[in-house]
């Protein structure tokens, strides 16, 4: 018998998905280490001040939760539907058009003078409704009519976005807004407050529930399993008589919910009213959380928390070692490009097997 | 047109009347069309052989720093167009090169490639923010009116000329040469490309490396000719237009032309009708490529039969 005794098997079940995303990790710090030295710029400084401007403080912590948690949300938005081997790319559409839609749910409660859980609940349900129904239509394009997911969900968005954009600066906007065409703002007692004894608004907290919900919901039920035997064979998912088309269109609309609530959280929390910022790129972003996480509904925490950092340092960097802010985008676009490649090298028991034949 | 003159009223804006806003259209169509021309003539070649790169976004952005400063350093524009093109080769070949590994999306690369592109010019571009380069010429097309708006419409920028005369050159070279039908080949069947000897992952090189270099020209008339300056906010999303439009266009060239058009008109309306009072629904207007090409997706395509016209290999219309 060959066979591996059980407890390293279960082991290398951990190990083996790690094996990529550190190989790319360590492959991005020494890429990103030579691009700043050839900025003239001492890489090790640069990494020191990385890790003091993310986590070296209380302050700095609280910049990077707070900077992590619409990618919570947005990251949800490309590993839900990935779970069924669709791959969404529409976030940033779903996030903006769920904060416009907030907005404007939110307003005629506020100016009825409902109390504030109110009126985030309405806010929640149409920023959620909206964003969900924008993704979930690009499952159930690509179900009923064949349309490719991947361009329905990005044109999609784009169409959003303009959608946001026509809306503030034309019914929707507050004349009194004269720079930054934005809709009139909520009263300051409907706003989304702190988490107690922190300055990082409760956003966070909802974007660690949906990740867990998700997780429960992917690999604790009956339909999460359904939905993950789709993405692995959906011919066969359909001979045994699941309803494909069905949970398509739940798991895309519920990806996209997710990010709807992360641009209610946007308008409700930080903006304060709906304007052209809230198209900021926390969708875009939300998909590379979501390929480093490798779609893993828990494994988004520690990724967007790292993400969150590491855009959280970038002001230290502007002043200490004046790196442009660009800086941050190179190093995303190198790790995104070292994990999709270290996909693509053999893992580590596939290297064991080739080497031990 | 007949233009009415009286003693007292000379040709200006108000004279044209109406006319100003097809005329307006008219340049501005051709102007706002030419980096989608070239954008979307590079990925066609791409998708023809088989893959995707939505990177392209990426690479527009970077061809348009790239061009602008070695056009800058140089004092020769041309010079700034085929450094923005090769770049474009370099960002094709990281695309094609990563692709080729086993089990890697070639969606997912190009939406990396895209935020590294756009971060990489943005960072080397800091110091392009200020001085001026050279820019491109332009033909004076309308030269045998003596209406300012004509001329300033018909003043057709180099690279489009470019455009228009590579346009069929390229339909008849897919159509009819050698190189066409190996690319198309890959692009239909790998395995038929690969029983006759071609290997399907270094065509699909060439194949995004083209796009790339064409992606790259086309970033660079952004620096170069309009708006003629680098800044962060240069590109409104061209290099991912170009893509849906090579969709809208069925994959074939001379149809990506009058979509170039099509798409750059569309664009052109707003600022047009902007110019007699009509402010509202430019955004609207600059998204319906998007809404345009999702419906022509909706519409060609179904459940049990791909789009018609896609290459058989391409991931987005299986």
């Amino acid at each position: 018998m060959d066979a591996e005794p059980p407890r390293r098997a279960a082991l290398a079940r951990i190990l083996d998905p790690l094996a990529a995303p550190v190989a790319a990790g360590v492959a991005t710090i020494v890429i990103f280490g030579l691009f700043v030295s050839l900025a003239g710029r001492n890489p090790l400084e640069v990494y020191r001040l990385m890790a003091v401007g993310a986590f070296g403080s209380w302050f700095s912590w609280q910049n990077t939760l707070l900077r992590a948690s619409p990618l919570l949300l947005t990251g949800l938005c490309t590993a839900l539907p990935a779970q069924m081997g669709l791959v969404i790319i529409g976030g940033e559409g779903a996030f903006v058009i769920g904060g416009l839609a907030a907005i404007a749910a939110g307003l005629p409660f506020a100016d009825a003078g409902a109390p504030a859980f109110v009126v985030w609940i309405a806010m929640g349900i149409a920023g959620m409704a909206a964003g969900g129904a924008l993704i979930a239509t690009a499952g159930a394009l690509r179900h009923w009519r064949g349309v490719n997911e991947t361009i329905s969900s990005l044109l999609l968005s784009s169409i959003a976005i303009a959608v946001m954009n026509q809306i503030v600066e034309g019914p929707m906007r507050d004349p009194a807004s004269l720079n930054k065409p934005s809709t009139r703002p909520l009263p300051d007692a409907d706003l989304i407050g702190n988490l107690p004894g922190m300055d990082v608004h409760w956003g966070l907290a909802l974007g660690l529930i949906a990740c867990v919900l998700a997780w429960l919901l992917m690999r604790r039920t009956t339909f999460g399993f359904a939905a993950r035997i789709v993405g692995g064979n959906s011919r066969a998912a359909r001979m045994a008589g699941l309803p494909v088309g069905m949970m398509m269109v739940i798991v895309t609309g519920l990806g996209g919910a997710a990010a709807g609530l992360g641009g209610m959280i946007e308008v409700a929390a930080v903006q304060g009213d709906a304007n052209a910022n809230i198209a900021a790129g926390y969708g875009l972003s939300g998909i590379l959380v979501a390929f480093l996480a490798r779609q893993h509904p828990l494994a988004i925490i520690p990724v967007a928390v790292l993400l969150g950092g590491i855009s959280a340092s970038d002001g230290l960097l502007q002043r200490r070692l004046d790196l442009p802010d660009a800086a941050v985008l190179v190093l995303q676009g190198i790790l995104f490009v070292a994990l999709l490649a270290g996909e693509g090298l053999p893992s580590w028991s596939e290297w064991k097997a080739r080497m031990s034949r | 047109m007949e233009r009415v003159e009286s003693e007292d009223e000379p040709v200006n804006d108000a004279s044209l009347g109406l006319w100003t806003v097809p005329i307006a259209v008219l340049g501005g169509a051709i102007r706002v069309s030419t980096p989608f021309l070239f954008v979307s003539l590079g990925e066609l070649v791409t998708e023809k052989s088989g893959r995707i790169n939505l990177g392209l976004e990426g690479t527009l952005i970077m061809g348009a720093m790239s061009g602008f400063g070695v056009a800058y350093l140089t004092g020769s524009p041309w010079l700034g167009v085929l450094a923005a093109g090769l770049v474009g080769v370099m960002f094709g070949a990281l695309h094609a090169a990563i692709c080729s590994l086993p089990r890697v999306n070639d969606i997912a690369v190009g939406i990396a490639l895209m935020i590294f592109g756009i971060g990489l010019a943005f960072y080397l571009g800091k110091p392009l923010v200020q001085p001026k380069a050279p820019t491109l010429p332009a033909l004076p097309l309308g030269f045998w009116s003596d209406i300012p708006q004509v001329r300033a419409a018909l003043e057709v920028n180099a690279l489009f000329i470019v455009g228009l005369v590579f346009t069929p050159i390229l339909s008849w070279a897919l159509a009819n040469t050698r190189w066409g039908l190996i690319v198309r080949m890959v692009g239909d069947s790998s395995e038929a490309a690969r029983a006759l000897g071609y290997s399907p992952l270094w065509v699909r090189l060439y194949a995004t490396c083209f796009g790339g270099f064409m992606a790259g020209v086309g970033g660079s008339f952004l620096s170069l000719y309009y708006p003629g300056s680098w800044s962060e906010g240069l590109s409104s999303g061209q290099g991912i237009t170009a893509v849906a439009l090579v969709i809208f266009a069925r994959w074939n060239p001379l149809a990506c032309f009058g979509a170039s058009l099509l798409f750059g008109g569309a664009g052109a309306l707003g600022p047009a009708l902007q110019a007699v009072g009509v402010t509202s629904g430019t955004y609207l207007l600059n998204a319906a490529p998007y809404f345009l090409t999702l419906l022509i997706l909706v519409f060609s395509s179904s459940s049990r039969r791909r789009v018609a016209g896609a290459p058989g290999e391409l991931s987005v219309t299986k």
